[in-house]
C-alpha cells in the first residue's frame, strides 16, 4: 500500500473518494487503524483514513448532545463531557489491549487511540447497553462521503427524529463499507454521582444468568450485568456482577435491596465505587478473559438464557468465556482453528444468535465468514444496499464479506 | 390537498380480476371490494386528506401477506400498508389504484419471556396490548406515544414512535431487538432476533421509521422493562417562557434525567385548565410538568432538588405530589390537552418539529407572530427534554381559506425548526403531510440517496410510493 492518503477535511475525503470511484481503485477505510484487525482483512489500493479530520465542533451540554469530526480521538470526546458531569453512555470498549500489538505496528510504535468515527464504524458498546442502547442508539447525526464522493447528511442535533430513512443507524455498524464517516453528533448523558457493584459467587452460569436477570427485572436500575466465570479478586468463579449508577443515597438503598433479592443465589457482597469503576472497565475491554495473544476472540450475542450453553461450547473447544450483557454478551478466547471457529458459529446458530470474529490471525479471517450469512433475500438487498450507497465498489471491499 | 401519484388505467381497468385473486389468498371477509366497506379505510389520523383503495385485503398470517406481496409484485399493484390508521401524518392514506393490507388482524402475542425481557408479538397487536399482557409481572413496554390505547405495534415501528417518556426510555427504535417482514417482492426475512446488536447492516435500525417504504412487518421482538417502584409528578408555572426554558436547562444540566419534563405555553394552559380543571395557574406564560421515579423516598430527594431549581427562576407557582392520586390531577390537563384544544376551536392541526431546547424561546416568540400575520391561534404543548414540540393550530375546515392558511403556518413552523437546527418531525412522521416540505431539511442529492435506498428494496417503487419523498421525483431512481 502507498502513502496513506489523510485529507485535512471533508471535501479532501470527498475528493480523494470520486477519484477512486472514477478509478475504480478500492480504498481501505480506518481512523487511526486501531480497529483494523477486526473482521476480514481489505485488499485494496490505497487506504483513507479520517485522522486528520479532529475536533469537536459543537458542545451543548443542557441539550445533552455533542458534535466531533470523525477523526477526533474518542478519549478527547470522552474528558470534554467528564469536565462538565457527562458521559458517552453505552460506554465503547478500549481495544487497545485487544488488538494491541496489531495496531501499534501500524504506527510506528506509537499508541494510536481510537477514534469517535471508528466506534460509530463498528458500533461497539460495552457494559451499559443493556440499559441504555447501543452506540447506534446514540447517534442524532451523521455525515458522511458516499461510495460517489457525495456529502451525505443524515438525523441532527436533537434528541427525536424521524424526517427520512434512519441512515444514521445504518451507517453505524457498517464498517466503512458504505460510506465515510466525516461528522458525528451523539446524544449525552448524565455520569452518576457514583457506582457500586454486588457481587454474587454463584454455584454455576446458569444461576448466575438467572441472577443477572432478577437483577435487571428489578425495579433498581441495574447498570452493568455481568458473569465471570473466572471469578473475581478473591471470589472464586463463577461470580456474578451487579453495578448501579445514581445519586450516593439510592446507590445505597438500591444495592441493599439488591443484596436481600439476590441472596437465595449464592453469596452476595458489595464493592464500593473505588474497585468497581476499575472492575466495569476492564468487563467493558473484556480483559478477564485474559486472551492470550495466539488466541482467537470472537464476540456473541444471544438471548440472555442462551448465554451459559456458548460459554459451555467455548469450554469444549479447549477455550473461555466473559459474559455481558446480563448473560447475552458471550465474549470466548479460544484456538484460532477453523474448526474453533465452525464450533461458535454452529453455538451460536443453534441460539438463533449473532456472532463476530473479533480478533484472528489474517489467514483465518479471510478464510472464515467473520459475521453470519444473511438469508438469500436479504443479502440480494444487501448487494443493492451497498450498490445504492457504493456504486463503484471503492469502499472497504471485502471487509464483512468476501466479494462484498 | 396534496398531489398523488396518477393512478394506473391498466390496474382500475383489472379491478375485478385482482379482487378474485386477492380473495383466493384472503378468502371471504379478508378481502374487500364493496365501497361502503371501504369506506373507512380512505383516511387516518390525519382526516384532512381521503382517499379510497382500489381494494383492502386483512391476512391473518405472515404467509398470507407475503403472497400478497408476491401478487401485487408480478402484477406491478402499488400496496399501502396499514395498523390502526392513528397516524398523524397520513401514513395509512391509500391510493386509488392501490391494495391496503390491514395488519389488524395479525393480533396474537407469541411469546413473553420474563427473564429474558422481551415479548415477541404480531403486528396488529397495540401498543397498551403489549404493556397489558406483561404488566402482571410489574413489566411494561416502554414507548407511550398518546394514541397508544389504539396504535398498533407494528405501525409504531413504521414511524419510530416516541411518547412522553422517552426522554428517559428512548423511543421505539431503542427498545425493538428483532422483526419479521414481508419484502416488497414477496419473501419472508428476519432482521435481529432475541438477542442485542446482531452482527451485519442494522436492517431493524433502517426499517424502523422507514413508514412503510422498505417492506410490511408482521412480527416485532420488544424489549419490556421491570417498571419502577413508583413515580410521582410536580408543576411549575413561570412568568415567561423563557425562564421555563432556562430552568428546563438547569435541572438536565444538574445532571436529573426526569422520566417526563412536558412544557405548555399559556394558550394551551388555559384550554386544558378550561376542560379539565386541574388546578393549573391562569396567569402563567409557561408550566411544566415534571415527573421522576423511584422509591418514595428517592421521589422525594428529587423532587426536592428539581423543586429547589425552579425557585431559583421565581416561579409563580409550584405544586409537588404528594400521592399518585396528586400526580394523575397534574397530568390530567396534559393528557387531554388535544381533546381540549379541539373544544375552543372545531379543527386543529397538530405540528411535530423538533427543536434545540436551546431555541425555544426564539422559536415560541416568532410562533407567536406568526399567529398574528396568519390570524389563527395556536397552543403548545411540548415535550420539553427532547426538544419535540407540538403546536396546534386551530383552524374551521368548513372554511377551505382557514385550512389553507392552517396548512401554511404549519409548514413555516416546520421551517423554522428547521431553520433553527431541528427537523421536520421528531415522532409523527413525515407521510404524505411534510412530504413537500423534505426539501427544507434535506438537499436533492441527499434525497435521492435515501430514494436509491428504497429502491434497493423496492425496485419497482410499488410500496407506499406517494409518501415520505417529493412527488415529483417519486419515480425509480436510476
Amino acid at each position: 500500500m502507498t502513502t496513506p492518503l489523510a485529507p485535512p477535511d471533508e471535501a479532501g475525503v470527498a475528493e480523494a473518494i470520486r477519484a477512486a470511484a472514477a478509478a475504480r481503485e478500492p480504498l481501505a477505510i480506518e481512523g487511526n487503524g486501531t480497529k483494523r484487525a477486526l473482521l476480514r482483512p481489505v485488499q485494496a489500493a490505497r487506504l483513507l483514513s479520517t485522522r486528520a479530520l479532529t475536533g469537536i465542533t459543537l458542545y451543548r451540554p443542557t441539550e445533552l448532545v455533542i458534535s466531533a469530526r470523525a477523526g477526533t480521538p474518542l478519549a478527547e470526546i470522552e474528558a470534554a463531557v467528564a469536565e462538565r458531569g457527562q458521559m458517552l453512555a453505552p460506554e465503547p470498549p478500549d481495544t487497545g489491549a485487544i488488538f494491541g500489538a496489531a495496531a501499534q505496528a501500524t504506527t510506528g510504535g506509537a499508541c494510536a487511540q481510537a477514534t469517535v468515527g471508528g466506534i460509530v464504524a463498528t458500533n461497539l458498546s460495552g457494559p451499559r447497553r443493556i440499559t441504555v442502547g447501543a452506540m447506534r442508539d446514540h447517534l442524532l447525526g451523521i455525515r458522511f462521503v458516499n461510495g460517489a464522493g457525495e456529502v451525505v447528511r443524515s438525523g441532527g442535533r436533537v434528541l427525536k427524529n424521524v424526517t427520512g430513512l434512519d441512515l444514521c443507524k445504518l451507517l453505524a455498524g457498517s464498517h466503512g463499507t458504505l460510506g465515510v464517516i466525516t461528522e458525528v453528533t451523539l446524544k449525552v448523558l448524565p455520569a452518576a454521582e457514583t457506582s457500586a457493584t454486588v457481587t454474587v459467587a454463584v454455584p454455576d452460569l446458569a444461576a448466575g444468568v438467572r441472577a443477572l436477570s432478577a437483577g435487571l427485572g428489578s425495579p433498581y436500575g441495574v447498570t452493568g450485568a455481568a458473569l465471570l466465570p473466572q471469578g473475581h479478586g478473591d471470589l472464586p468463579g463463577p461470580v456474578a456482577l451487579l453495578r448501579i449508577e445514581d445519586f450516593a443515597s439510592s446507590v445505597a438503598y438500591r444495592t441493599g435491596r439488591l443484596r436481600e433479592d439476590l441472596a437465595p443465589f449464592g453469596d452476595v457482597s458489595l464493592i464500593g465505587a473505588a474497585a468497581s469503576v476499575p472492575l466495569w472497565r476492564a468487563v467493558r475491554d473484556a480483559a478477564p478473559l485474559a486472551a492470550r495473544a495466539e488466541e482467537a476472540i470472537w464476540r456473541v450475542s444471544v438471548r440472555p438464557s442462551a448465554g451459559p450453553g456458548i460459554a459451555a461450547a467455548a469450554e469444549a473447544i479447549g477455550g473461555r468465556a466473559l459474559l455481558d450483557w446480563g448473560g447475552g454478551l458471550v465474549w470466548i478466547a479460544g484456538p484460532a482453528t477453523e474448526a474453533a471457529h465452525q464450533a461458535v458459529v454452529a453455538a451460536a446458530a443453534a441460539a438463533r444468535g449473532t456472532f463476530t470474529l473479533f480478533r484472528g490471525p489474517e489467514p483465518l479471517r479471510a478464510a472464515v465468514a467473520v459475521l453470519p450469512e444473511e438469508p438469500a433475500p436479504l443479502a440480494a438487498i444487501a448487494a443493492r444496499v451497498k450498490a445504492a450507497l457504493d456504486p463503484a465498489g471503492v469502499l472497504n471491499p471485502g471487509r464483512m464479506r468476501a466479494g462484498g | 390537498m396534496i398531489a398523488l401519484p396518477p393512478p394506473k388505467a391498466d390496474i382500475l381497468a383489472r379491478r375485478a380480476e385482482i379482487v378474485d385473486a386477492l380473495r383466493a389468498i384472503c378468502p371471504g371477509e379478508a378481502t374487500i371490494s364493496e365501497p361502503i366497506s371501504l369506506k373507512p379505510y380512505e383516511t387516518d389520523g390525519l382526516t384532512a386528506y381521503r382517499q379510497m383503495p382500489l381494494a383492502v385485503v386483512l391476512p391473518s398470517t405472515t404467509e398470507q401477506v407475503a403472497q400478497v406481496m408476491r401478487y401485487c409484485h408480478l402484477n406491478g399493484i402499488r400496496v399501502v400498508p396499514r395498523g390502526a390508521g392513528t397516524s398523524l401524518s397520513g401514513g395509512a392514506l391509500p391510493l386509488e389504484d392501490a391494495v391496503v393490507i390491514g395488519l389488524m388482524r395479525l393480533n396474537r402475542i407469541l411469546e413473553i419471556d420474563f427473564d429474558d425481557r422481551l415479548a415477541v408479538v404480531e403486528a396488529g397487536v397495540t401498543n397498551l396490548g403489549i404493556t397489558r399482557a406483561v404488566e402482571h409481572e410489574g413489566f411494561f413496554y416502554a414507548p407511550d406515544p398518546s394514541s397508544q390505547l389504539a396504535c398498533m405495534i407494528g405501525g409504531n415501528v413504521n414511524m419510530n414512535s416516541g411518547g412522553a417518556h422517552c426522554l428517559k426510555y428512548g423511543v421505539t427504535a431503542n427498545n425493538l431487538l428483532g422483526l419479521r417482514l414481508v419484502t416488497p417482492e414477496g419473501d419472508i426475512v428476519e432482521v435481529g432476533g432475541a438477542h442485542l446488536d446482531a452482527a451485519g447492516y442494522d436492517w431493524l435500525g433502517l426499517m424502523t421509521g422507514s413508514e412503510g417504504q422498505l417492506g410490511i412487518i408482521t412480527e416485532v421482538t420488544v424489549r419490556i422493562l421491570r417498571g419502577p417502584e413508583g413515580a410521582r409528578a410536580m408543576l411549575a408555572a413561570f412568568k415567561g417562557t423563557e425562564i421555563a426554558g432556562a430552568a428546563v436547562d438547569a435541572i438536565i444540566g444538574s445532571g436529573i434525567i426526569p422520566v417526563a419534563l412536558e412544557f405548555m405555553d399559556k394558550p394551551c394552559i388555559h384550554a386544558c385548565e378550561a376542560f379539565a380543571h386541574a388546578g393549573y395557574p391562569l396567569d402563567a406564560e409557561a408550566m411544566l410538568i415534571i415527573e421522576v421515579e423511584g422509591s418514595v423516598a428517592e421521589q422525594d430527594e428529587l423532587l426536592a432538588r428539581i423543586k429547589e431549581i425552579c425557585a431559583r427562576f421565581d416561579p409563580i407557582s409550584m405544586r409537588v405530589a404528594s400521592t399518585a392520586e396528586e400526580s394523575m390531577a397534574i397530568w390530567k390537563g396534559r393528557k387531554g390537552a388535544f381533546g381540549a384544544v379541539g373544544r375552543i376551536s372545531p379543527d386543529y392541526l397538530c405540528m411535530d418539529g423538533t427543536i434545540p431546547t436551546g431555541e425555544l424561546p426564539r422559536v415560541l416568540k416568532r410562533m407567536g407572530e406568526m399567529s398574528d400575520e396568519y390570524g389563527l391561534k395556536v397552543a403548545n404543548v411540548f415535550h420539553a427534554g427532547d426538544g419535540n414540540l407540538h403546536p396546534l393550530i386551530m383552524f374551521d375546515a368548513n372554511d377551505p381559506e382557514s385550512f389553507r392558511k392552517a396548512e401554511a403556518f404549519g409548514a413555516d413552523i416546520l421551517k423554522l425548526c428547521v431553520e433553527v437546527g431541528g427537523c421536520l418531525t421528531g415522532e409523527h412522521g413525515v407521510g404524505v403531510e411534510k412530504r413537500d416540505l423534505m426539501t427544507v431539511q434535506f438537499k436533492a442529492h441527499e434525497l435521492d440517496q435515501q430514494r436509491r435506498i428504497k429502491s434497493a428494496f423496492d425496485p419497482g417503487w410499488l410500496l407506499n410510493p406517494h409518501k415520505v419523498f417529493p412527488l415529483a421525483d417519486a419515480a425509480p431512481a436510476a
